[in-house]
């Protein structure tokens, strides 16, 4: 399909002056053309976008439609992007896709989360604690606490000793940039699988109650590979680092915002939890979308999407529409119905942490506003630095006094 | 209102043990979606049907009011 005048090209843009609010291409497009081609590499590709929250969950839904990045027509973040391991289970699909999904998701229950909470609460209040006690002011939010934070939960959670936290950061950062290479994303995450396939060897030896230990025990009975299981814990750690590090930063400063709104924040754990599932609709850290590819011909909104075209899904604007969410550019920490957003996806590919994610910003930022409620930041939203190519939306460094 | 849940599409999201813990459980082996009341009462209709609606495998049914 070659390029036309006429196909916006896909952006990640935003106002300067609204950094919280989604490119207002889409939202313009939401209106005038719910199902529509955008330019993607430079004209290479016209996938379709989806801009309706109805038309966001259909697509999602729909197993017709392939997460497999190495098809032809695949509308990924960057041209060629191989298939990974099938540990990496969010780029396959059924039945592959739910064999690996099925060996973590007791990890994940709600009761086995619940029994972190305690962790959680710990690792927040001895975070804040060497935050103020730093001399330096003012002090990197994301440095010394967003970042950390979810670092130390996931490494609890697989069992990683937090020494090596810092060999993490490193080479999780080209997965989620957009402007690496698709090379050094491979390199990155091949790393992070050989130190992973390590670990699996440490715990045969040396059994913990984690995650890794227990993907040994599904090596051992036969279910997966040492291979899986290095690749399984290598996209739990790198699924739960960036994201809730970026929404624990975003939602500090969505709240400082909203200055009257703080109160709910500070409430009772049900206001707490709507105001969380606000934060997760309005602020959608995963900006570019979510990329899918059609398999057969299939209608989305009156469209027939051809199979082999792609279309991109961005979920923070279907999270920002008028139809399924009223004044949607509003903040409204006690809307009623915030938890129908698709801020995690939607359909089988739904994000597997999504109750550890809800856990840690329902400890986490009641707690940052108990402990610093003089919290502020120390320059003006414009001189913020976002982070725009990147797969979740975020802000590289967050100046705070408090 | 009565409920039905499709255990083998169930991806374990955990969203209905969440909205509406007094219906919806999750077993221990591979956190799938244990049904706990076929016919909650009426209180939870509400509930019961935003679990529906969330559910990101459709694989909780309502039928009746």
């Amino acid at each position: 399909m070659p390029s036309s005048p006429s196909h916006p090209a896909f952006t990640l843009t935003r106002a300067a002056t609204a950094p919280l609010t989604p490119p207002p291409l889409y939202a313009q497009l939401r209106e005038e053309e719910p199902i529509t081609r955008v330019s993607l590499w430079e004209g290479r590709l016209t996938p379709w976008v989806v801009t309706r929250w109805e038309d966001a969950r259909t697509v999602l839904g729909n197993p017709a439609f392939s997460s497999d990045p190495s098809l032809p027509g695949a509308p990924t973040f960057v041209k060629d992007t191989p298939q990974s391991p099938r540990g990496f289970f969010q780029s396959h699909d059924d039945p592959v896709h739910a064999a690996m999904r099925r060996t973590l998701t007791r990890e994940f229950m709600i009761k086995r989360i619940n029994a972190l909470r305690p962790a959680i609460t710990r690792l927040t209040g001895e975070l804040i604690s060497s935050m103020v006690q730093l001399e330096q002011r003012p002090v990197d939010f994301v440095e010394h606490f967003a970042l950390p934070l979810p670092s130390l939960v996931i490494c609890e959670l697989l069992g990683v000793p937090y020494a090596d936290h810092g060999f993490f950061q490193t080479h999780s950062k080209p997965i989620v940039d957009l402007t690496a290479t698709a090379e050094q994303r491979v390199a990155a995450r091949d790393a992070l699988v050989a130190y992973l396939l390590d670990l699996v060897q440490v715990k045969r030896q040396r059994p913990g109650d984690d995650v890794v230990t227990r993907l040994a025990a599904q090596v051992d009975d036969g279910v997966i590979t040492d291979e899986d299981a290095a690749a399984l814990s290598t996209f739990l750690l790198f699924a739960g680092h960036e994201t809730t590090a970026n929404m624990i930063a975003l939602s500090t400063i969505t709240l400082l915002q909203h200055p009257e709104q703080l109160p709910r924040i500070l409430g009772e754990p049900s206001q707490v939890a709507d105001a969380v599932e606000e934060l997760l609709r309005y602020i959608s850290i995963v900006h570019g979308g979510l990329r899918r590819t059609a398999t057969q011909d299939t209608e989305v909104a009156g469209v027939t999407v051809r199979a082999g075209e792609g279309v991109i899904i961005p979920l923070g604007v279907a999270n920002r529409d008028p139809h399924a969410f009223a004044d949607p550019d509003e903040l409204d920490l006690q809307r009623a119905n915030a938890r129908q957003h698709v801020a995690f996806g939607y359909g089988i590919h739904q994000c597997l942490g999504q109750p550890l994610a809800r856990a840690e910003l329902q400890i986490v930022l009641p707690e940052v506003f108990r402990r610093l409620p003089d919290l502020r930041i120390a320059v003006p939203l414009e001189q913020l630095a976002f982070k725009e190519n990147t797969v979740v939306y975020g802000v590289h460094d967050l100046p705070v006094i408090w | 209102m009565q409920v039905e849940v499709d255990v083998p599409k169930c991806v374990a999201s955990g969203q209905c043990v969440l909205i509406a813990p007094d219906v919806f459980d999750q077993r221990d082996e591979d956190g799938l979606v244990v049904l706990l009341d076929e016919h909650p009462p009426a209180e939870l209709n509400d509930a019961v049907r935003e679990s529906a609606t969330v559910c990101p495998a459709a694989a909780i049914r309502l039928v009746g009011s």
